[in-house]
C-alpha cells in the first residue's frame, strides 16, 4: 500500500496509561529525539499523587504530552492529533482532550473485560461504534511485545513492562522521527542490565516495523525542525534550570551554596539535583521538616552562604513564621515555593497558581519580601539567578515562584557560557571603624557580616531593631520608622528591575496581562488572535513585587485590561487596589494549564463587550 | 588562654570582655545570671577569639542570653534555635557554636529540632535552662512540670507525664549529655566546659530558678539540708556514692538500681557501680533514677562518646565527590547531557 507523507508545522500527542505503564519515559524519549532533530516543543507531563495507583482505574491514569513543531511553541498544544491509549481507562479519561477527528493508538490487548469494567465502560469502545468520530487504531500492543522480546527468556512482568517502548516505536514510525537517540539511551541507562536495554531496543523497532509494514496506517506526518536562534540547546524542565539557576547564582556571586528543604512535590527534583553537585561545594541539608529546613538556610545567611529553600505551597505557609525573621534581620535568603493546587495538601502533582497571595501578603505584621515569578521551564534559571541577586544586593529574602507546570515541563533552552552571565555583588562588610549593625547604603541595605570578623561581634533576631545600633527596641516611633523603612527597601527595587514592555501597540482597546506559568497559552492564543485580525497586546509580569515602575502607566493606556490566571484573581485584586484599573478576571481552578483556545475565546468575548 | 590585640599588645582576656554592652533585663533573683556569670568566666579558657564565637537562641528568658554575651549572636523563633546553630555550623564548622534554650522552648515547640539534632551530631553545645515552667509568657506549666502541676493554665492540675530531659536526649541519639544547676557555680562550669571540649553535640541542662513563676521548683537539690541526700554527683570512673555522709551509693540488681547504705547489712563501696560515661545502658539506667521515689537527681557528665560529627562528614563529602568528579565546572555541567546545535 502507497502510504502518504504529510507535512505539518506542529503536532500533539499524549501518551496515556496506567501509572507504571511508563508513560513519562516514552514522553520524555519522544521529547529529546524531537529536540534532537530540530523541532521546538513544549511538554506536559500530568500523572497521579498515586506512586502506584491500582492498575486500570481512572484515577491511576499517567499522561505526557509534547507538542513539537517547525516554528516557535509556548504551549504542549490544547488538543492532541494522537492519543496513544494503553487501556480503557487511560481511553476514558483522555478522550475529551483528542481533537475531532484525531487519532487514537489503543492497546487492543488491554480492553478485556476487567479493565473495561474499571474504566466503567458498559460494552467495549473499540468495538461497540463509539469512535467512529476519530481514526481509529487498534494494536494488539501486549502481544507483539512479548512476540518481540520472547527470545530473550525475560520474566512476564519484564517483558510486559516493555510495551511503552513498543507504542513509542510505532509513534517514531508515524512521526518519521529516528530511532537511534533512544537507542542509545536505553543502552546507557541499562549498562548494567543489558538484556533489559536489549529488548526494550527490540521492542522500540517492532512498533517501528509494524508502523511500516502494516496496513493499516495511510500517512506518515512529518515536522520539519524549527527555525530556533543559533546556538547550543539542550531540553530542560523548569526544576533543573532552578537547580541550575541557583547554582550558577552561586558561582557568580562568589557565595557558597546552602540549601535547606524538605521533599515536596512537585519542588523535590531541585533537591535531588543541587544534592549530586558535591563538587561545586554545595551544601544541601534535608531538614526534619520545612520550619529547620528555612531557619538553617537563615542561620547558613548569617555565616555568609547564598542561603536557598525550596518547597511547595503547604510548606511555604510552615515557613512564613521564618521568612519573618529573615526580613527583620535583613538577610539575604531565596525561598523558591512550587506551587501546586491547594489549600491544605490539595492536588500535589496539579499545577495551581494560588499562592501569590501567600508570597506577598502570607506573614504577620509588615512584611514586605520581593516576589519574582518564571514564565516558562527554561525562564526559571535566570528568574531564580535575578532572585539571588536582589537578594544579595538589597539584604532581603527574595520569593521566587514556579509551579508544577513549569518545573515538570520540558522546553528547548539555549545554553548561556558562563561569561555571559553576569556578576553578582555579595560583598561581606569587615571595616571595623563606624560599623553598625543597620546602617544603610544607598539601596538602604544593612551590612552583611560574616561571624569570625574581629571586631564587629554584634547580636541580631526577630525583635524590632533600633534604626541603625540594630539593639532591641520597642519605642513606638522607632517601630513605625522601621516599618516604613523595610517597606521602601523593598518598594526601592524597582529602580532595580527591568521596566514593563508591552508585546504589541502601546496603547488600544485591549492588554492581557499575565504572569507565571500562563506565558505560554497567553502567547498562542495573542498569535492567533493577531492571526485573526484582532488587535491585542500583552504584558508579562515576572517582577510582582515591587512592580515595574513604569506599570501604572503601562495599563491606563488600553481600554480594557485582561488578566488570566490559574486563581481566583489573585493578581487582579492586587492590580485593582494599586491602580485603581477595572481589570477582567479570567480564572481557572483545575489544577490544569490553561489552553490557548479558552484564552483566545474570553479575549474575543471581551472585545465583543459579552 | 585566650589573648587579643589591642594598641598592638596581647591582653588576656576576662569574662568582663565577654559581657556586651546591654543591660541585662532579667527579674532580680533569677537564675539564668548565674549560667550567664559562669559562661562568661570559662570563656576565656576556650582558647577562642570572641569573633568565632556565635550564641544562638531561640523565644524565652533564657534566650536573651545572646544579647549579653559580647559575641555574635542571633536571637530566634520560638523553638528553632537548633535548626539555626545547625544551619550555621554546617555553613561555617570553623566557628564555635552555642544554642541557649528553655524548657518550653527546646522541648515543646522546638522538640522535632532538638531530636533531630541531637541524632545529626553537629559540634555545638545545646545549653537548656530547666526551670519546669513558661517564665516568658507568665507562668503556664512546661513538657519538664510534674503530673498535677497547678499553673495559670491548669488550674486543676496538669494531665501530662513529663519529659525526663536526659534520657529523651539519650534516646535521641545524643553524643553528651550531662546536667547541671544554677547554685553550684564549679560544677557548672566544670559541666560546661567539658561540654564545650567534647567533639559532638552537647547537651547540658541546667536546673534554673524561677523565682517568680515556679520558686523553688529545685530546692530539693540546691538548698544545704537537702542536697546531699537527694542528688547523685556523677563522675567517670568513681563509685556511684551520695549523702551527706557519702554513705549510700547505687547498686544494680540485674537492670534494676537499688540504694544501699554502707552502714547496714554489711553492705559496702565495693557493692556499687563504678560509673563509666562511655556505657550507654548506664547512663539510661542513672538518667531514670529520679523517676522513681526516693533516688537521688543525678546531676554531672552522664554520657560521653566520640561519633561521627554531621558537619565534618559533610565537608568530606564535599572533599571526596571533587576528588571522584573534579572541581565543578559550571561551563561544563551546562553543556553536559544531550545538547544539539543550531547553526
Amino acid at each position: 500500500m502507497e502510504k502518504t507523507v504529510e507535512v505539518l508545522k506542529s503536532a500533539t500527542i499524549r501518551f496515556a496509561g496506567d501509572s507504571g505503564d511508563g508513560m513519562q519515559i516514552a514522553g520524555s524519549r519522544f521529547t529529546d529525539t524531537s529536540a534532537f532533530f530540530g523541532n521546538d516543543l513544549s511538554t506536559f507531563p500530568d500523572f497521579p499523587a498515586e506512586i502506584r495507583a491500582p492498575a486500570g482505574t481512572l484515577f491511576g491514569v499517567s499522561g505526557f504530552q509534547i507538542q513539537f513543531a517547525s516554528q516557535d511553541v509556548f504551549t504542549p498544544g490544547d488538543e492532541p492529533d494522537v492519543l496513544i491509549a494503553m487501556n480503557p481507562a487511560a481511553l476514558k479519561v483522555n478522550l475529551k482532550d483528542l481533537k475531532p477527528s484525531g487519532t487514537i493508538i489503543a492497546n487492543e490487548d488491554a480492553f478485556i473485560e476487567k479493565n473495561l469494567h474499571l474504566a466503567g465502560y458498559e460494552s467495549n469502545p473499540l468495538e461497540d461504534g463509539t469512535l467512529t468520530a476519530y481514526k481509529l487504531i487498534k494494536v494488539p500492543i501486549t502481544k507483539a511485545t512479548n512476540n518481540a522480546v520472547k527470545e530473550l527468556g525475560l520474566t512476564a512482568k519484564d517483558a510486559n513492562r516493555c510495551k511503552n517502548f513498543y507504542a513509542l516505536g510505532l509513534t517514531y514510525w508515524l512521526y518519521d522521527r529516528p530511532l537511534d537517540v533512544t537507542m542509545h539511551w536505553l543502552e546507557d541507562k541499562f549498562k548494567k542490565k543489558p538484556v533489559i536495554a536489549d529488548a526494550n531496543i527490540r521492542a522500540l523497532k517492532a512498533g517501528y516495523y509494524f508502523g511500516e509494514t502494516a496496513e493499516i496506517f495511510t500517512t506518515r506526518y512529518k515536522v520539519k525542525p524549527a527555525n530556533l536562534p543559533k546556538g547550543i540547546y539542550k531540553n530542560i524542565t523548569g526544576n533543573h534550570a532552578t537547580a541550575l539557576g541557583i547554582l550558577a547564582a552561586s558561582l557568580k556571586s562568589g557565595l557558597p551554596l546552602f540549601l535547606g528543604t524538605y521533599p515536596i512535590t512537585p519542588a523535590s527534583d531541585i533537591l535531588h539535583d543541587l544534592s549530586s553537585y558535591k563538587n561545586f561545594g554545595v551544601k544541601t541539608f534535608q531538614a526534619e521538616d520545612e520550619i529547620a529546613a528555612i531557619c538553617a538556610a537563615i542561620g547558613a545567611s548569617f555565616g555568609g552562604s547564598l542561603a536557598f529553600t525550596s518547597t511547595s505551597g503547604p510548606g511555604m505557609a510552615l515557613k512564613s513564621e521564618a521568612i519573618g525573621l529573615a526580613v527583620m534581620t535583613e538577610l539575604p535568603l531565596v525561598i523558591a515555593d512550587i506551587q501546586r493546587g491547594g489549600p491544605s495538601t490539595g492536588l500535589p502533582t496539579k499545577t495551581e497558581q494560588a499562592d501569590l497571595f501567600q508570597a506577598i501578603l502570607g506573614r504577620n505584621g509588615e512584611c514586605p519580601v520581593p516576589v519574582v515569578a518564571a514564565s516558562s521551564p527554561a525562564d526559571c534559571f535566570m528568574m531564580i539567578f535575578e532572585a539571588a541577586r536582589l537578594a544579595c544586593k538589597f539584604m532581603t529574602p527574595v520569593i521566587f515562584l514556579s509551579d508544577g507546570y513549569i518545573a515538570n515541563g520540558a522546553e528547548p533552552w539555549r545554553i548561556p557560557h558562563e561569561s555571559e552571565l553576569p556578576i553578582i555583588e555579595g560583598e561581606y562588610w569587615t571595616k571595623k571603624e563606624g560599623f553598625h549593625p543597620y546602617q544603610r547604603d544607598e539601596f538602604l541595605a544593612r551590612p552583611w557580616v560574616k561571624p569570625g570578623t574581629p571586631g564587629l561581634e554584634h547580636r541580631i533576631g526577630g525583635l524590632e531593631k533600633q534604626h541603625i545600633t540594630g539593639n532591641v527596641s520597642y519605642d513606638p516611633q522607632n517601630h513605625e520608622y522601621m516599618v516604613k523603612l523595610r517597606a521602601e527597601k523593598v518598594k526601592n527595587i524597582e529602580n532595580h528591575i527591568p521596566l514593563a514592555e508591552v508585546e504589541g501597540d502601546k496603547e488600544g482597546e485591549l492588554l492581557i496581562v499575565g504572569w507565571g506559568s500562563t506565558y505560554g497559552s497567553i502567547t498562542t492564543a495573542r498569535e492567533r488572535l493577531l492571526a485573526k485580525g484582532y488587535n491585542v497586546s500583552r504584558l508579562h509580569l515576572k517582577y510582582l513585587n515591587p512592580f515595574p515602575k513604569n506599570l501604572g502607566e503601562v495599563l491606563s493606556k488600553f481600554n480594557k485590561v485582561l488578566i488570566p490566571e490559574l486563581n481566583l484573581g489573585q493578581l487582579r485584586k492586587i492590580i485593582r487596589a494599586e491602580f485603581l484599573v477595572d481589570a477582567i478576571g479570567m480564572n481557572k481552578v483545575q489544577g490544569l494549564p490553561f489552553k490557548a483556545s479558552e484564552i483566545e475565546k474570553k479575549v474575543i468575548e471581551v472585545l465583543s463587550g459579552n | 588562654m585566650e589573648t587579643e590585640s589591642t594598641n598592638g599588645t596581647q591582653v588576656k582576656l576576662t569574662a568582663k570582655d565577654y559581657a556586651s554592652d546591654q543591660d541585662v533585663r532579667w527579674c532580680p533573683g533569677c537564675g539564668d545570671y548565674s549560667i550567664l556569670a559562669q559562661v562568661q568566666r570559662i570563656m576565656p579558657s576556650f582558647n577562642l577569639t570572641r569573633e568565632k564565637t556565635v550564641f544562638v537562641a531561640g523565644i524565652g528568658c533564657s534566650s536573651r542570653f545572646p544579647y549579653y554575651m559580647n559575641t555574635y549572636g542571633f536571637h530566634g523563633i520560638h523553638g528553632r534555635a537548633s535548626s539555626i546553630a545547625s544551619g550555621l555550623k554546617m555553613a561555617r564548622p570553623d566557628l564555635d557554636v552555642w544554642v541557649t534554650s528553655g524548657d518550653g522552648d527546646l522541648l515543646s515547640i522546638g522538640g522535632n529540632h532538638f531530636i533531630h539534632t541531637l541524632r545529626r551530631n553537629l559540634d555545638i553545645v545545646i545549653m537548656m535552662f530547666n526551670n519546669k515552667i513558661y517564665g516568658l509568657t507568665k507562668g503556664q506549666y512546661s513538657p519538664t512540670s510534674e503530673h498535677g502541676k497547678v499553673t495559670k493554665s491548669s488550674p486543676f492540675g496538669t494531665l501530662e507525664e513529663p519529659f525526663n530531659p536526659l534520657t529523651l536526649a539519650l534516646s535521641s541519639g545524643g553524643s553528651f549529655v550531662a546536667r547541671a544547676m544554677d547554685r553550684d557555680a564549679k560544677h557548672m562550669q566544670d559541666t560546661i566546659s567539658k561540654g564545650h571540649n567534647h567533639k559532638g553535640t552537647a547537651f547540658i541542662e541546667i536546673f534554673q530558678n524561677c523565682n517568680i513563676y515556679n520558686d523553688g521548683a529545685h530546692f530539693l537539690y540546691t538548698e544545704k539540708e537537702t542536697k546531699p541526700d537527694n542528688t547523685l554527683f556523677v563522675e567517670n570512673g568513681k563509685p556511684l556514692i551520695f549523702g551527706e555522709h557519702k554513705d549510700k551509693g547505687i547498686k544494680l540488681n540485674g537492670f534494676r538500681p537499688e540504694i544501699i547504705n554502707f552502714n547496714e547489712d554489711g553492705n559496702s563501696i565495693n557493692d556499687v557501680i563504678v560509673y563509666d560515661e562511655t556505657s550507654k545502658e548506664l547512663a539510661m539506667i542513672v538518667a531514670q533514677l529520679s523517676d522513681f521515689e526516693g533516688f537521688p537527681m543525678p546531676f554531672g557528665v552522664l554520657y560521653k562518646v566520640n561519633k561521627p560529627v554531621y558537619e565534618e562528614q559533610m565537608e568530606l563529602q564535599l572533599e571526596d565527590s571533587v576528588k571522584k568528579l573534579g572541581k565543578g565546572s559550571l561551563e561544563k555541567l551546562l553543556f553536559e547531557g544531550s545538547t544539539w546545535e543550531i547553526k
